[in-house]
C-alpha cells in the first residue's frame, strides 16, 4: 500500500464493517476472520472514513472536536489500520 | 475459573448438515444430525437473540449446507438486524443470484465459498459430485452483488500441486481472500488420513509459491495459508483457547467450545433445547474443562509458548492420544509426539482410495 498522503482518501476495505457495541459498550471493527476494538482516537478517524474526505479534511473535521489534532497522528492511526487490512485509501 | 471468562465474539452456527457434496475430508462428524432431529426456525432465531445477548458480534451460517435450509432468510435477517457480521459458509450450490440477492437485502455481510480443485476435473472428483461449474456460477453472482468473498480451499495430497492454479482461480474469481487450508483431521477426514496427507516434497515445492503470490497479491487478495500441523514442531493456536472467543452450535443444539469437539466422547456436551446458552458458555463443564491454564499438563505448564498456542488442539489430543487434556501431540516437547512421527513415517509412497463422506439424508 503506498504511503498515506493530505490528499488520500482513505475508506474501510471491502467486507470491513465499524458498529457500535451495546454489549461491550464501545466502537468495533467487524470483518470475516475477526472483531478488532479500536481505541477512541481510531474510532473517531475510522467514522469519517468514507472513500471521499481527504486525510486533510479529516484531520481538519476531527480539530472541530478534539484539540490539538495533528495530520501526523491522523496518518500514523491509518497506517496502522492498513496494516491490519481495515482501510485502504487512493 | 468460570469467573475470568469473557463474552464470546463469534458463533458457528451449523444449521444443518445436509450437503449435496461428499468431500473426503469432512471435518463434521461421521454421525451426522438427521433432518427430523435438526431444530426449528424458532429454536435457531432464540439462539441467535441469546448469541448476541451474550456478546455474539460474529455468527457464520454454515452446515453442511446452510442453503439446504429454507428459512435461511430469515435467520440472516435476524442476526443482521441484532448487529451482527453475518458470513455465509457455503459450498456455493444453490446460491443463485436471485437468493443471494435476498440475502443481502436482510443483511448478509460476507460470503465464503470452498472450492475443491483447481479445474471441473480435480475439483469433482473430490467433491464426489459435478459441482465445480456450480461454484463458478455462484462466485459471480458474489461479484455481481459486490460481496466480499472469500475463497477456501482444503489442501491435501491430491491437489497440493494445483496451488498456482487455485490461486490463480482465486484471482479470476475476484476474491478478496484466498483461505489455502491443509486437512485438519477430525471427523470423516480423520478416516483418509493416510490418503490424504500431503508428503513433505509436496508442501516444500508449495511454499515459494504461497509465499510470492502473498506478495504480489498484498493490495487485492489476502491470502492466508494454514499450515500441515503434523509437520510443524509446535501446535496450532486452537480456538485461541478453549471457550474464550467462539462456540459452535450443532444442528440439532449441542453447544461445543470447538466444531470438532464432539470427537472428545469423554466431554459431557450441553444443548441449547435444556440450557440457555450463556449459562452453557460460563457454567458448563464442556466450557470450562479446558479453559486458562489450570488445566494443562507438564510441558506446557512451564512453557513459554503456553500463551501462543494455548498447549494446542484438545480434539487432537483426545483422537491421539485418548485423552483430551494432554499436549498436543503434534508438539516437539510432548511425550506423544513419536505417535505422529510414526504417521508421517508410513505416508505411503502410493496414495489408498479417498473415501468419499456418505451423506445418507437427502438434500432439498
Ligand atoms: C464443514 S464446511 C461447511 C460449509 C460448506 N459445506 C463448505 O464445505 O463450504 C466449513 C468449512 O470447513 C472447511 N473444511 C471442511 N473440512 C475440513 C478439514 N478437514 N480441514 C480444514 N478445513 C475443512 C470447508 O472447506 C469449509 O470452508
Ligand atoms: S462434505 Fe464438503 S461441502 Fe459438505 S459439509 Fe463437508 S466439507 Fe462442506
Ligand atoms: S509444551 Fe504446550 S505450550 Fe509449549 S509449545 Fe508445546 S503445546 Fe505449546
Amino acid at each position: 500500500m503506498a504511503t498515506i498522503e493530505l490528499d488520500s482518501t482513505p475508506r474501510l476495505r471491502r467486507g470491513v464493517r465499524l458498529t457500535y457495541d451495546k454489549t461491550r459498550e464501545t466502537h468495533v471493527l467487524l470483518f470475516p476472520e475477526g472483531v478488532l476494538v479500536p481505541n477512541d482516537t481510531a474510532a473517531a478517524v475510522l467514522q469519517l472514513c468514507d472513500g471521499a474526505a481527504t486525510v486533510a479534511e479529516i484531520t481538519a473535521e476531527l480539530g472541530h472536536k478534539y484539540e490539538g489534532v495533528r495530520v501526523a497522528d491522523v496518518q500514523a492511526v491509518l497506517t496502522r489500520l492498513a496494516e491490519r487490512r481495515v482501510v485502504q485509501w487512493t | 475459573m468460570d469467573v475470568t471468562a469473557q463474552p464470546p465474539l463469534g458463533m458457528l452456527a451449523e444449521l444443518t448438515h445436509r450437503c449435496p457434496l461428499h468431500c473426503p475430508y469432512c471435518s463434521n462428524p461421521i454421525e451426522l444430525v438427521t433432518r427430523d432431529n435438526e431444530m426449528s426456525t424458532d429454536e435457531w432465531l432464540s439462539v441467535i437473540e441469546q448469541a448476541r445477548e451474550l456478546g455474539v458480534l460474529q455468527v457464520h451460517m454454515s452446515g453442511g449446507e446452510p442453503l439446504a435450509r429454507n428459512d435461511l432468510p430469515v435467520l440472516v435477517g435476524r442476526a443482521a438486524d441484532l448487529g451482527c457480521y453475518v458470513n455465509l459458509v457455503t459450498s456455493g450450490l444453490g446460491l443463485t443470484e436471485q437468493r443471494l440477492a435476498d440475502l443481502v437485502d436482510r443483511g448478509l455481510a460476507h460470503v465464503q465459498l470452498s472450492v475443491q480443485g483447481a479445474d471441473a476435473e480435480m475439483a469433482n472428483r473430490i467433491a464426489g459430485v459435478k459441482a465445480h461449474n456450480h461454484k463458478l456460477t455462484a462466485a459471480r453472482a458474489v461479484k455481481k452483488l459486490d460481496m466480499p468473498l472469500t475463497v477456501n480451499v482444503v489442501l491435501h495430497r491430491a491437489n497440493h500441486h494445483q496451488v498456482a492454479d487455485l490461486i490463480a482461480l482465486a484471482e479470476d474469481m475476484g476474491a478478496d481472500r484466498l483461505e489455502l487450508a491443509n486437512t485438519q483431521y477430525y471427523g470423516w477426514g480423520l478416516r483418509n488420513r493416510s490418503a490424504l496427507m500431503p508428503t513433505a516434497r509436496q508442501l516444500a515445492e508449495a511454499e515459494p509459491i504461497v509465499r510470492a503470490a502473498t506478495e504480489r497479491l498484498r493490495d487485492t487478495m489476502q491470502i492466508v495459508y494454514v499450515v500441515a500441523d503434523y509437520y510443524e514442531p509446535y501446535p496450532k493456536p486452537c480456538m485461541y483457547g478453549w471457550g474464550s472467543r467462539q462456540l459452535t452450535v450443532t444442528p440439532n443444539g449441542d453447544v461445543l467450545p470447538c466444531p470438532a469437539a464432539s470427537s472428545i466422547t469423554t466431554l459431557k456436551l450441553d444443548n441449547v433445547r435444556s440450557r440457555t446458552l450463556a449459562d452453557i458458555w460460563y457454567h458448563s463443564e464442556a466450557f470450562n474443562s479446558y479453559r486458562g491454564e489450570d488445566w494443562m499438563p507438564d510441558p506446557c505448564r512451564g512453557c513459554a509458548r503456553k500463551g501462543i498456542d494455548f498447549g494446542g488442539c484438545r480434539c487432537q489430543a483426545f483422537l491421539l492420544t485418548g485423552d483430551a487434556g494432554a499436549t498436543d501431540p503434534v508438539c516437539s516437547k510432548s511425550p506423544d509426539r513419536g505417535l505422529i512421527d510414526t504417521i508421517l513415517a508410513g505416508t505411503p509412497s502410493e496414495p489408498p482410495e479417498l473415501v468419499m463422506r456418505k451423506n445418507t439424508i437427502k438434500v432439498v
